[in-house]
C-alpha cells in the first residue's frame, strides 16, 4: 500500500523491539469475541482506479462552469483567481494542524490575524474571529451568544432569513433553552418585524441582502431592538454584496454573520465553506470560536497566538461558550488571499459588476410576458414568479442546458403559495451570451 | 524588535522588549520577516483584472455603501509573496513527523486533493437540481455505505462539519431519543479524560456534566458508571480508545449498563484510527460515533480546518437522523432534504447545517478508502499501534508511563514524572523539540495525567523516521538530567519566533491591525 512505510521486515523487527510476538498482541484490550477480521468492503485501489471511480462520478453532475448558471440562494459561482488555490495547496498551509505551538505557525497565525481584520472592516465590526463551520451555524452560535449577553431566550427571525439557516436555528436553539418565533416566509420584502420585537427578545436576526435578493434597511430594526434590550444579529450569505452596500456595522448591528463561500472557495455541493463572525469589543469575551491577537516574543519581535481562550472548551468545558474545535482555517486563507488580491478596488469592481449583471438580467426576465418581478432592491440576485411551477420550469430548463436558479419550493416545500416563485442569481461569471441563452430558453418553455 | 519590510520596527522599543537585530531587514537568511497585509497593501492597487460594467441604474435603494472599507490590496507577484513567505514559517507534516496525540496527522495523499478538484464535484451547487447531481449524492451514499459498514452501525448522518458538530449532531438525538419516549434525563456522564468539546456539548444543548473518575491507568471501570447511574441520566460520553491511548476493557460491561439504565451511549471516535477493521463499535454497544474525517481519514487538517464529523447511528437512534440524509432505494440513492420527503419511521430531529456537510471532504475520505480498501484500512490501523508501542519501547526506559509500561493503542502517553527535580517542565521540554526541528506532542492533555505528552505518530512514519524520533527524545532527557537548562528554558531558540507572551496577547487583546498611533509612525521613522 504505497502510503504505508513499513516493509514485512521492519514491522517484525518492530515487534521484536516492543518485546512481542504478533501484531494481535497489541490488541490484546479489545475482547477477542469482538475481533474484526476483515471487512466487507473492497481491496487496495491504485491512483488509475480510484480516479476512474471517482471521475465516473463526478461526470455523472452538471459542472456550474459548463452551461449558463444562475444559482444561488447561499452559495455563489464566482471566479477564484489561480492564485488562491495553488496557494492554500502549500504544504506548509495545507498539512499544519491549528496554531498551537506559536512559534513554529506564524504563517497560520499571521494570516488569521488578517483575515479578522478583513472581516472585521467589511462588516463594519470592532472585532471578528478566526472562522466559524459556514454562514447557517454561525448564525445559530449568535443566537445562542446573544442569549448569555441578554439572559433572554425569544429569538425573533425574519422571514427573510434563509430557510435552511431559520431550520439550523430552529432545531438548536430550543434544545438550548430559547424559544423561536420564526417570522412567515417574506418574499416581497415587506414584512414587518418590528411588531414582533418586545421585551422578552433576545434578539432579532435579519438577513441582508435577504434569500429573496432584498437589500433590508436594517437602522430601524436596530433602533428597535435597542430600545428593548434586545440585540440585532445580521446575516449574509452573499458576502461580495458588502462591496457595494452599506454594512451591517454601519446600520446598528451587534452581532454579524455571514457565508464566506463566495470568496475564495468553491461551490463543492454545499462545503467546506467559511463562517464570518463579527461583533462589537465588548461583547468579545462572550464571542464562540478562536481569536488570534497580537503580542511580542522574548526577543520582543511582534508575533501572534491564539488568545482570550478561557472562553474556550479546551479551557472551560461545560462553561465554554461554544463546542467548536476545528474551524474553516483553510477556507479562511483561501477568502484573504482571494481578498487581498481583490483589495478595495478589485471588491468595489467586482460588486458592480455583479449588480450590473443582476440588474441586465432582471430587466430582461421581468419583460418576458406573464413574469413577475417581486424586487424594488437587490444586490447579485433575486427573484421572480413565474406562470407555473418554478420547480417544473426549472428541470425543462436543465433539458435546455441553463440551470436557472433555485425554486423557493426546494427551500420551502409543501407551501403552494411560494410554488411559482423562483430565486435567480447573476454573477461575474455570466455572460451576455449566458443571459440570452437563459432569456431564450424561458421564453422557449413558458409558450 | 521587529523590523517590517521596509526595514522600520513595528513595534515602539521599551526596556523589557529591545533587542537588536542583527541584520538591517530583521531577516535571518531564509527566514523573512514579512509585514501585514495592512503595512504593505494600498487601496488602489488589485491583483485581479475585471473590466469595470458599462452604465446601469444601481438597483440598491437607499442602501449603497456611505464609507470606504479600508481593504488594502496587493498585485499578484506581491500576493504570491506575501502567503510563501508566511507560509514558511509553519510546520507541516509534508516537512516532518507531526506527533500531535488525539490529532492523527498522518500523510495527507495529494490524489484526494486532486479528485476534489473534479469539475463535477468541486464546481457543483448544492441547490441545483437532483437531476443534475446523481454523482455527487451516490458518492455520499457509497462513504455512508464505508462508514457503515466499518463501524457495524444502522444509519450515518453526514452534515457534521467537524467532530466537535458530531457530537452535537449525536446528543442532539439522544435528546431526541430521550423526549420522543415522553422522558425528561437531563445528566450526561463525561470521564475526566475526555475532550473539552465533550462537556462543552453536552453543556450546550443543556445537559447537566457529571464527571466520571478514572481508574489510575484513565480507563473507566463499569462500577465507577454504575454508581452515577440514574433515572436521570441521559448519556454517557466516552471516548474509545481513549485519550490515553487505551482501549476502553470493559466497553461492553459499560454499554449494557447505560442501556440497562435507559440511557445512551455515545462515543468519541476521534481516535478511530487505531481500530478500523479491528473491532465494530457497533458491535462494542455504541448509540452514536462521530468520525473526524480529517483524522482517520486524512482530510488535510488545512491549519485549523476544515473538517467533517460524520455521524454513525445505532438502531436505537437511526430514525432520528437529521436531514439531510441519503436514503438508498431500489433505483439508487435519493437525497431527502425535507420533512415533506419523509417516510414513516423517519422522524429527524431537524438539521445541523445549510445544505448537505462537506461535500469536498467526502470526496478526499471516499478517495482515501477506496485506495487503502479493507485490508490497507486493516494495515494503517495495524502499523499505527505498532508505531506508537515502538515508540512506547524506545523511551520506556527514560521517560515516565503514568500507569506503568503496557501496551498501548495508537498513541502513547507520558507523564512529567521523569522531569521530576531537573527544572525542566513539560512546557520546556516540548519547546526544546522544535529547536530539534520536531513539532512537539499534545502536551497537558489529558487533564488526567500531571504534565501530559500525548504522542501519536501514525502510520505515515517509517521505523527510520521514528528511530531518529526516538533517538532525539532520548538525548533531550538525557540533557535534563545533566541539568543542561538553557536548551530548554530558552528554546526554542531557531524557530521564526521564541516564546510568545501570552498573557499580555490576553491581558491587552490586539485582535486586528490597527493604525499606528502617529507618534509609534514618527519615532519608527527616525
Ligand atoms: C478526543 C477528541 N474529541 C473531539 C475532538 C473535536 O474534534 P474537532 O476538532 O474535529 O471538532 C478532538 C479533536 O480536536 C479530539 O481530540
Amino acid at each position: 500500500m504505497r502510503y504505508l512505510p513499513h516493509s514485512e521486515a521492519d514491522r517484525q523487527a518492530m515487534l521484536a523491539a516492543i518485546g512481542v510476538g504478533s501484531i494481535d498482541d497489541l490488541f490484546a484490550d479489545i475482547p477477542s469475541d469482538l475481533r474484526v477480521h476483515g471487512l466487507d468492503l473492497p481491496r487496495a485501489a491504485g491512483e488509475i482506479s480510484v480516479e476512474r471511480t471517482l471521475g465516473r462520478l463526478s461526470a455523472e453532475n452538471i459542472a456550474a462552469s459548463s452551461v449558463p448558471f444562475f444559482v444561488g440562494a447561499g452559495a455563489y459561482k464566482h471566479h477564484v483567481p489561480a492564485t488562491v488555490d495553488h496557494l492554500i495547496q502549500r504544504s506548509e498551509f495545507l498539512t499544519s494542524y491549528t496554531p498551537y505551538q506559536p512559534e513554529i505557525t506564524q504563517g497560520t497565525l499571521q494570516y488569521l490575524f488578517e483575515f479578522q481584520t478583513q472581516v472585521a472592516h467589511l462588516t463594519g465590526m470592532e472585532v471578528a474571529n478566526a472562522s466559524m463551520y459556514d454562514g447557517s451555524t454561525a448564525t445559530v452560535e449568535a443566537v445562542l451568544m446573544a442569549h448569555r449577553i441578554t439572559k433572554r431566550s425569544k429569538a425573533v427571525l425574519s422571514g427573510g432569513l434563509h430557510p435552511q439557516y431559520r431550520a439550523v436555528v430552529e432545531s438548536l436553539s430550543p434544545m438550548a433553552g430559547d424559544t423561536v418565533d420564526a417570522l412567515p416566509a417574506d418574499p416581497t420584502g415587506t414584512e414587518d418585524i418590528l411588531a414582533s420585537i418586545d421585551a422578552d427578545t433576545s434578539c432579532v436576526v435579519v438577513q441582508s441582502p435577504s434569500v429573496y435578493g432584498h437589500l433590508i434597511d436594517l437602522a430601524p430594526i436596530a433602533a428597535k431592538a435597542h430600545e428593548v434590550g434586545a440585540l440585532l444579529i445580521a446575516v449574509f450569505t452573499e458576502v461580495v454584496s458588502l462591496g457595494l452596500v452599506e454594512p451591517p456595522g454601519a446600520q446598528g448591528a451587534d452581532i454579524v454573520v455571514g457565508e464566506g463561500q463566495s470568496i475564495g472557495n468553491a461551490l463543492s455541493f454545499g462545503g467546506p465553506y467559511v463562517g464570518l463572525f463579527a461583533t462589537r469589543l465588548k461583547y468579545v469575551r462572550q464571542m464562540p470560536g478562536r481569536l488570534c491577537g497580537e503580542t511580542v516574543d522574548a526577543e520582543g519581535r511582534r508575533g501572534f497566538v491564539l488568545t482570550l481562550s478561557t472562553r474556550e472548551q479546551h479551557i472551560r468545558r461545560d462553561k465554554a461558550t461554544s463546542n467548536i474545535c476545528t474551524n474553516s482555517g483553510l477556507c479562511a486563507l483561501a477568502f484573504t488571499i482571494h481578498m487581498t488580491l481583490l483589495g478595495e478596488k478589485g471588491l468595489a469592481r467586482l460588486a458592480r459588476i455583479n449588480h450590473a449583471n443582476a440588474v441586465k438580467l432582471a430587466e430582461s426576465l421581468s419583460a418576458l410576458p406573464g413574469l413577475t418581478l417581486l424586487n424594488d432592491s437587490f444586490f447579485n440576485e433575486f427573484t421572480i414568479r413565474l406562470p407555473g411551477d418554478a420547480a417544473d420550469i426549472v428541470e425543462k430548463l436543465v433539458a435546455k442546458g441553463v440551470l436557472a436558479g433555485v425554486p423557493v419550493s426546494r427551500l420551502e416545500p409543501g407551501k403552494s403559495e411560494l410554488a411559482d416563485l423562483l430565486i435567480v442569481a447573476s454573477t461575474e461569471v455570466n455572460t451576455d451570451e449566458d443571459r440570452a441563452a437563459f432569456v431564450a430558453a424561458l421564453s422557449e418553455v413558458l409558450a | 524588535m521587529s523590523m517590517n519590510a521596509k526595514g522600520r520596527p513595528t513595534v515602539a522599543a521599551t526596556a523589557a522588549t529591545s533587542a537588536i537585530p542583527d541584520t538591517f531587514t530583521g531577516n535571518r537568511a531564509l527566514q523573512i520577516e514579512e509585514a501585514l497585509l495592512f503595512e504593505v497593501g494600498r487601496h488602489d492597487v488589485t491583483g485581479v483584472d475585471l473590466d469595470e460594467p458599462a452604465d446601469f441604474a444601481p438597483r440598491l435603494g437607499k442602501l449603497a455603501r456611505k464609507q470606504p472599507i479600508d481593504l488594502p490590496g496587493l498585485s499578484e507577484p506581491e500576493t504570491m509573496r506575501h502567503y510563501v513567505r508566511l507560509s514558511q514559517k509553519n510546520y507541516a507534516i509534508d516537512s516532518g513527523l507531526y506527533p500531535l496525540g488525539s490529532c492523527t496527522m498522518k500523510h495527507n495523499p495529494r490524489l484526494n486533493e486532486k479528485v476534489a478538484r473534479l469539475p463535477g464535484i468541486g464546481d457543483v451547487h448544492p441547490l441545483q437540481p437532483l437531476s443534475t447531481v446523481k454523482g455527487a449524492v451516490e458518492l455520499m451514499a457509497e462513504l455512508g455505505r464505508w462508514l457503515i459498514e466499518m463501524t457495524g452501525m444502522k444509519a450515518v448522518a453526514l452534515s457534521p462539519k467537524a467532530g466537535a458538530h458530531g457530537e452535537l449532531c449525536g446528543m442532539m438525538a439522544i435528546k431526541a431519543a430521550i423526549a420522543a419516549k415522553g422522558e425528561t434525563r437531563n445528566i450526561v456522564l463525561v470521564p475526566e479524560s475526555a475532550h473539552g468539546t465533550n462537556p462543552a456539548t453536552a453543556a450546550l444543548i443543556g445537559f447537566k456534566v457529571v464527571t466520571v473518575p478514572a481508574r489510575p491507568d484513565g480507563t473507566v471501570a463499569p462500577e465507577a458508571v454504575k454508581a452515577l447511574l440514574s433515572p436521570d441520566v441521559a448519556a454517557i460520553m466516552l471516548t474509545n480508545p481513549n485519550t490515553c491511548g487505551l482501549f476502553e476493557r470493559d466497553v461492553v460491561e459499560i454499554a449494557a449498563a447505560i442501556h440497562a439504565a435507559g440511557a445512551y451511549f455515545y462515543c468519541d471516535g476521534a481516535n478511530f484510527n487505531a481500530i478500523v477493521g479491528k473491532a465494530k463499535v457497533g458491535e462494542l454497544g455504541v448509540d452514536a460515533m462521530h468520525i473526524n474525517l480529517h483524522k482517520t481519514f486524512s482530510t488535510p487538517h488545512g491549519g485549523g480546518g476544515p473538517g467533517a464529523g460524520p455521524v454513525v447511528l445505532s438502531e436505537r437512534l437511526a430514525a432520528f437522523a437529521p436531514l439531510p440524509f441519503v436514503r438508498v432505494e431500489a433505483d439508487g440513492p435519493v437525497l431527502v432534504e425535507s420533512e415533506e420527503a419523509l417516510l414513516p419511521g423517519e422522524t429527524p430531529f431537524g438539521r445541523m447545517t445549510a445544505f448537505h456537510g462537506q461535500m469536498g471532504m467526502f470526496v478526499r475520505a471516499l478517495s482515501y478508502m477506496l485506495s487503502h480498501g479493507s485490508d490497507g484500512l486493516q494495515q494503517a490501523s495495524e502499523d499505527a499501534v505498532l508505531n506508537a508501542n515502538y515508540v512506547r519501547a524506545g523511551l520506556r526506559d527514560l521517560m515516565s508511563q503514568p500507569s506503568g509500561d503496557r501496551t498501548c493503542m495508537h498513541e502513547v502517553l507520558f507523564d512529567d514524572t521523569f522531569l521530576e527535580g531537573t527544572g525542566v517542565t513539560t512546557l520546556d521540554f516540548a519547546k526544546a523539540m522544535i529547536d530539534e526541528g520536531y513539532h512537539p506532542m499534545t502536551m497537558y492533555f489529558p487533564l488526567v495525567v500531571h504534565g501530559a505528552m500525548l504522542i501519536e505518530p501514525t502510520e505515515s512514519e517509517s521505523k527510520a523516521s521514528l528511530d531518529l524520533f526516538i533517538a532525539t527524545l532520548r538525548d533531550l532527557v538525557m540533557k535534563a538530567k545533566a541539568g543542561d537548562l538553557e536548551r530548554f528554558q530558552q528554546a526554542p531558540r531557531f524557530a521564526p519566533r521564541r516564546r510568545l507572551d501570552e498573557t499580555r496577547a490576553a491581558r491587552a487583546p490586539k485582535l486586528k491591525w490597527e493604525k499606528p498611533e502617529p507618534w509609534v509612525e514618527a519615532a519608527a521613522a527616525e
